[in-house]
């Protein structure tokens, strides 16, 4: 009876969020790697753990509160009752058994899914060194020896081990179909394992607010077969310009809105000189200009 | 001469905030003028801004609330309408101004309409239920009150001169430090949170001190009424919590003007530090404003449903539960930086532990219901509004701390909902129901119940409206506050919920119609007993308005509930107690402490924020001389001759004596 009710209750849940949400691009509920199906899981296991007790008590609430109206002359009148020692065993056990189960997915949840947990695969991961600047994301292969801005190429199937900084302000990187998201904070390095299962663009954004630029800071994430990864690298090194302490530096000035591009080469050590500080924090706003205005937006 | 203070801090050329403060401006100075004209100001000096009585201050607290409250919803609107114009476009709110209006928004709402409303309750209600005369520092009370004003007033300036922070409703470094601040909006915002601040700790201190030591005799803590309970609760957090919040702005403020390194990102400064110590004070916070309006609930349920309490005991138990676990749940507001699994893991179920003693008062409040006569006047509207209401914020809360849940939907709009969720539906919806439930108590009259309720369901549907879609487009991975977005499929539920927040301004609208209806047809709406709820507390003991001394003789309390329990005695006997001996009564004299000392805070924070250093100490100088003349003035009481308590209270006796034992209509 308990297990028909819970899995119906799944099942009505998964349905009816389809139902209202399928057909609006619920991203989050639409996930497109082992990482973000695990996070949605957990989601829906703890809302639906949550529902069978708390839809019940809203019923309750509206049957009460209308059954014992003044008007009702049916409805019996106990002005002096105030105490039972077995009601308020239950409204404590209740929500403490509630409790006690959704803590354990919790603590689970919380292990499977630490963002710096590798995942586990054949492959070895790709390393990608994410940055968040005044207001673009650069990312750099240091494997591959190129870089990107706004652009996030990754092979589909393969695990990507992220190594995410700011060079500013604080950020969150995330892309909401391939999971977890984490902060990004300057001087300090945060770890994240995510993959995506197959081909596929996705919407990748910073969810921390960081400024008057900060609403441009989104990008597309392409996941790729492996052989079209390999043919984006080499069109990669081919073009745009290389990524040094110099042209980081230009980079790291604020913009708002930047086009996507590659840098041809960059500089393996230049993501330890970030974290390091070897290479300065950004600049931030011009000084003795408080009111600036940064709009309108320049094209990078 | 002036600082950093020149002709550029006024925005000239942006329209809105300057015709906005020129309206304020004219509101405020036609006020001021028809005060003036009508010759009310003596009275307005000798009887409100001055007086150190807890029923005055309290009003003028909600009264602040209630002003600021139009001032955060139209951010509100604003923000809301520009998110439903930005899709592909600027809207019409460039960033730099949309980034003050939200950071505003929050910082006005939690600040300047949540604390002192709740405080304003607190206020009046905490010392006519303990059935004493006033709070245990009067003057200090005062004092509290208009370092708050000073800090709403600061906020405001900032519209006109200057600008607001563009951080948010925290300022997170390093964003709010000099180097990407480099303007005064966060020093708008640091200051008028560390005047306002002083003034909510002083609060604090009073309160605890009030409830710990000042009580009728009789009033043992196991009797006391459990909205004194969440207030004690609330109180000691004040205290434990406020603190942490002064001393972090402290060391942002030493960052900012001393080139101090606690949150910079050079130098050894550590953001993660902020983040850890601005939520040590944050999650307490929500539930320093959650707490009283708990107990809000509690007095009302059980007074229209004609029934004691359910489960007092739980009731104390779990409110003083939810008081200590408050301050172990604070690292939940940032599971996503990668503190590690087991740190992770261990806040989120500590933040779940919470839900228990929550959920047991949803239950107590739902079997206080069972086998009473529920009586649907507007308070018990909003108190079942906010029971449903506040199951699904719970629900939604729990379900950000799951940490792995937490990964997907931080920051999201799905947040958004879930903490205006619970802020609307149980912080402000228990507001609402305390000011509909005290308002007689406070001026002799009801309000008007159709347009109480008519403004009910216009909140209570428009909350859905607005804040449902949010978390529609929080599961569609729309992130918190953006200024634009280029996301097609975002766009109609951003234009649902620009329409629910129209439905709240309409139920704002009918709130002041309800308050301007109420005053014109007071006469029809009086409450000539005192008890126009049938209540259940002491308060309900006091005519209506309560004299300033409340009680001319301390009540004897016997047990919970104790109006109540005097109610049935004199029903069962047929007559009231013996009249009482009256004695003459002292009382605190008035003060005009709070309000000077208030002026020249109000000074130095703006010279502060403008680094107008001269004037920094002038009004420094100021407000300390105004406690030195404070400490050294000889009389402190004045004398409320015997005859005059004995006239008072012989009139509330008699109107007790007509409702309790002559029913009309009976023989």
């Amino acid at each position: 009876m308990k297990s028909f009710r819970s899995n119906w209750l799944w099942r009505s849940l998964s349905l009816g969020a389809t139902a209202l949400l399928g057909g609006c691009d619920a991203i989050v509920l639409d996930p497109q790697g082992p990482i973000g199906i695990a996070d949605k899981t957990i989601l829906i296991d703890s809302l639906a753990i949550m529902l069978a007790i708390v839809v019940p008590t809203i019923a309750a609430t509206f049957a009460f509160a209308w059954w014992f109206r003044a008007s009702n002359a049916r409805a019996t009148y106990l002005p002096e009752f105030a105490y039972s020692g077995r009601i308020e065993l239950i409204v404590w056990a209740i929500p403490l058994l509630v409790i006690m189960l959704l803590g354990g997915v919790a603590w689970i949840g919380s292990h499977d899914l630490d963002p710096a947990k590798p995942l586990a695969s054949d492959t070895p991961p790709l390393e990608i060194q994410g940055v968040s600047l005044d207001w673009k994301w650069l990312f750099i292969y240091p494997n591959q020896r190129i870089a990107s801005v706004n652009q996030l190429v990754v092979p589909a199937g393969v695990p990507i081990h992220f190594s995410l900084t700011s060079a500013s302000v604080m950020n969150a990187f995330f892309i909401p179909q391939l999971g977890s998201m984490i902060y990004t904070m300057n001087g300090m390095t945060t770890q994240l394992n995510l993959r995506a299962n197959a081909p596929g663009t996705f919407l990748g954004l910073s969810s921390h607010y960081s400024g008057d630029g900060f609403s441009d800071m989104h990008f597309d994430v392409q996941a790729v077969p492996a052989e079209q990864f390999a043919a984006w690298i080499d069109t990669a090194r081919n073009t745009g310009p290389t990524l040094d302490a110099g042209s980081y530096a230009a980079l790291s000035r604020q913009s708002i809105n930047t086009s996507p591009f590659t840098f041809r080469a960059a500089d393996p050590a230049l993501f330890q000189q970030i974290i390091t500080q070897q290479l300065p924090p950004g600049p931030g706003p011009q000084a003795g200009r408080p009111n600036q205005n940064v709009s309108p937006r320049t094209e990078h | 001469m002036l600082g950093k203070l020149t002709w550029a801090a006024i925005p000239f050329d942006q329209p809105i905030p300057l015709f906005a403060a020129a309206f304020v401006g004219v509101a405020i100075i036609s006020i001021l003028a028809w005060i003036t004209l009508k010759g009310w100001l003596p009275y307005l000096w000798r009887e409100w801004i001055t007086s150190v009585d807890h029923k005055r201050i309290g009003i003028m607290y909600i009264l602040l609330a209630m002003v600021m409250l139009l001032r955060g919803f139209s951010d509100a609107i604003m923000m809301r309408s520009q998110q439903a114009l930005a899709f592909r476009s600027d809207g019409y709110l460039p960033p730099e101004h949309y980034d003050q209006i939200f950071s505003a928004h929050g910082t006005l709402m939690i600040f300047f309409v949540a604390m002192p409303f709740v405080i304003g309750l607190m206020n009046f209600v905490m010392p006519l239920q303990l059935g004493v005369r006033d709070v245990a520092f009067p003057t200090l009370n005062s004092v509290s009150l208009w370092l708050t004003a000073t800090g709403a007033l600061l906020v405001n300036i900032s519209l006109v001169v200057g600008e607001f922070a563009r951080t948010g409703w925290l300022p997170y470094p390093p964003l709010s430090e000099i180097t990407y601040s480099p303007g005064v909006g966060v020093d708008y915002y640091l200051w008028s949170l560390q005047i306002s601040g002083v003034g909510t700790l002083l609060t604090g201190v009073n309160f605890v001190t009030t409830i710990l030591k000042i009580h009728a005799p009789g009033m043992t803590y196991m009797r006391m009424p459990i909205f004194c309970w969440t207030t004690l609760a609330s109180n000691l957090l004040i205290v434990a919590a406020f603190p942490i919040l002064t001393a972090t702005l402290a060391m942002l403020l030493l960052d900012r003007y001393l080139g101090f390194h606690f949150f910079t990102n050079e130098a050894g400064g550590n953001v993660m530090m902020f983040m850890n110590l601005i939520w040590a004070w944050g999650h307490p916070e929500v539930y320093i404003l959650i707490l009283p309006a708990f107990g809000v609930f509690s007095e009302v349920i059980s007074t229209f449903s004609g029934k004691p309490l359910f489960g007092y005991r739980s009731m104390v138990m779990a409110t003083m539960a939810i008081c200590i676990l408050s301050f172990s749940v604070w690292l939940h507001h940032f599971f996503t930086m990668g503190a590690g699994a087991d740190v992770n893991a261990i806040f989120g179920i500590a933040s779940m532990i919470i839900a228990v003693p929550t959920g047991v008062k949803v239950f107590n409040w739902l079997f206080t219901m069972y086998g009473g006569r529920v009586v649907y006047s507007t308070p018990i509207l909003w108190s079942i509004g906010f029971m449903v209401t506040f199951l699904i914020g719970g629900v939604t809360g729990v379900l950000l701390a799951v940490p792995p849940a937490d990964f997907i939907l931080h920051n999201s709009l799905f947040l958004v909902a879930h903490f205006h969720n619970v802020i609307i539906g149980g912080v402000l919806f228990g507001a609402f129901a305390g000011y509909t439930f005290w308002f007689p108590k406070a001026f002799g009259f009801r309000l008007h119940e159709g347009l109480g309720k008519a403004s009910f369901w216009c909140w209570i549907i428009g909350f859905y409206v607005a804040f449902m879609p949010l978390y529609v487009l929080g599961l569609m991975g729309m992130t918190r506050r953006m200024q634009h977005y280029d996301v097609a499929a975002w766009r109609p539920w951003l234009l649902i919920a620009a329409g629910g927040a129209v439905i709240i301004l309409a139920g704002i609208i009918l709130q002041i119609a309800q308050l301007a209806v109420s005053i014109r047809r007071r006469e029809e709406l009086r409450d000539e007993t005192g008890d126009p709820w049938n209540g259940r507390s002491l308060e309900w003991a006091t005519p209506s308005p309560p004299p300033t001394f409340n009680f001319a003789v301390l009540p004897r309390v016997e047990g919970r509930d104790a109006y109540w329990a005097m109610k049935q005695r004199v029903r069962q006997q047929g007559r009231l107690s013996e009249e009482p001996a009256y004695t003459e009564i002292e009382m605190p004299r008035n003060s005009a402490t709070g309000f000077i000392c208030a002026f020249f805070a109000t000074f130095m924070g703006f010279a502060l924020i403008w680094h107008i250093w001269w004037l920094v100490a002038l009004a420094a100088l100021g407000a300390y001389a105004t406690f030195v003349v404070f400490a050294w003035r000889d009389r402190v009481e004045y004398i409320i001759p015997a005859d005059v308590v004995a006239r008072i209270d012989r009139a509330n006796r008699s109107a007790r004596s007509d409702a309790l034992i002559h029913v009309p209509g009976a023989p």
